[in-house]
């Protein structure tokens, strides 16, 4: 049955968003942390014990690369909806407040890769 | 052709889903004729987005680029938050878990490096821009991070409807920038692994930017990258409006 694999997807997602709310509230912030990043952690460890058990067909499998082969488009939808008509016109503020840091931030990436190959 | 709309509008998602079809099979075709596949059609695509997203933008003056035509109101659904966090979950079968535990350090790391840099550039911005009051700093400061941490900071210590507007442009400014930019910078940074996903994906932080440019660089990176970016948000309305406001507020009081 497709649909289980689709089921485990969303009951993965329900479960990672539950803990991520959870923890924005345990933090008094009225945000989402790390919602996706669980959801995605059970995800993967998931797979593993179903794989251990030989419960994870095919099919199953299926269920989830659909919607892992249906991320492009929606990425596509998304840029599709942003406001780029204010971001282009919101002045020079926002412009630079927005490209600036980025470059920076990729100044410091060879930094931390460095600490990470060290690492391990 | 009033009804032709309503039939439109009412399975909204599916003229969406036909619409983003039919986007990809021309950016395919451009990559192929234009470029000879040296962009690829999903990179193509995606900046069609912006640019369709921006046309919608103009012809209405709504928010929603082209959500906000009544014959394309799927795009909101199809693009939003729900659908994009499922497939970016779904991304996740297959991904590495040693990976992710060998890189975890690193991953805390330019997720603080990335919060904190991201708003003191964007602060010292608004300082050399002019502004004087710590509400106003903080909030674009806070917007430099994403386009939810803008907001949300600017909410709690209570900066101006106009400084929220320009914190939130400022968030979609990055989340294009790093859409368009991280294909291009990609091979320069040696993003062509997991863990170097996972380290941009902390330091970059939003969560729409880096998964989309990931995905046009190469898909195998995205759930790496968005593991780490995932945390990025709900670390800045954390950092932002409480320790990072108060250190603004002690320079500008």
């Amino acid at each position: 049955m497709i649909l289980r694999g689709v089921a485990l997807l969303s009951g993965c997602f329900i479960i990672g968003q539950l803990m991520g709310e959870t923890l924005g509230r345990w933090l008094h912030i009225d945000a989402n942390v790390g919602g996706v990043g669980f959801a995605m952690l059970l995800l993967i460890l998931a797979q593993k014990e179903l794989e251990k058990r030989n419960l994870f067909t095919k099919e199953m499998e299926d269920g989830v690369q659909f919607w892992s082969k249906m991320y492009i488009p929606i990425i596509v939808a998304m840029s599709a909806i942003q406001n780029v008509r204010v971001a282009l016109s919101s002045g020079m503020v926002a412009l630079l407040a927005g490209i600036v840091p980025i470059i920076i931030c990729l100044a410091m990436m060879p930094l931390i890769s460095k600490i990470s190959k060290t690492q391990s | 052709m009033d009804y032709i709309t309503k039939v439109l509008s009412k399975n909204g998602l599916i003229v969406a889903f036909l619409v983003v079809g039919l986007v990809m099979i021309f950016a395919e075709w451009l990559s192929k004729v234009l470029t000879n596949k040296k962009i690829p059609g999903s990179a193509i695509a995606i900046f069609s987005g912006l640019v369709v997203a921006y046309i919608g933008g103009i012809i209405t003056g709504g928010n929603k680029g082209i959500a906000d035509i009544r014959q394309l109101s799927g795009f909101e659904l199809m693009g939003g938050a729900m659908f994009r966090d499922f497939a970016i979950v779904s991304t996740a079968m297959g991904a590495s878990f040693s990976i992710i535990k060998k890189t975890g350090l690193a991953g805390v790391i330019s997720l603080m490096v990335g919060v904190i840099l991201s708003f003191f550039v964007g602060a010292s911005i608004a300082v050399a821009m002019g502004y004087q009051d710590a509400a106003s700093i903080t909030t674009i400061g806070a917007g430099a991070c994403t386009f939810v941490v803008g907001p949300v900071t600017g909410t709690a210590v209570g900066a101006s409807s106009e400084i929220i507007a320009i914190s939130i442009a400022t968030g979609v400014v990055k989340s294009i920038l790093v859409t368009i930019g991280t294909p291009l910078v990609a091979k320069y940074i040696s993003l062509d692994n997991p863990q170097s996903a996972m380290i941009y994906g902390g330091l970059m932080g939003t969560t729409s930017g880096t998964a989309a440019g990931l995905a046009a660089t190469d898909p195998k990176l995205v759930p790496y990258g968005a593991m780490t970016a995932t945390f990025y948000t709900g670390l800045g309305c954390l950092l932002c409006p409480s320790v990072l406001y108060v250190l603004v507020k002690f320079i500008y009081p």
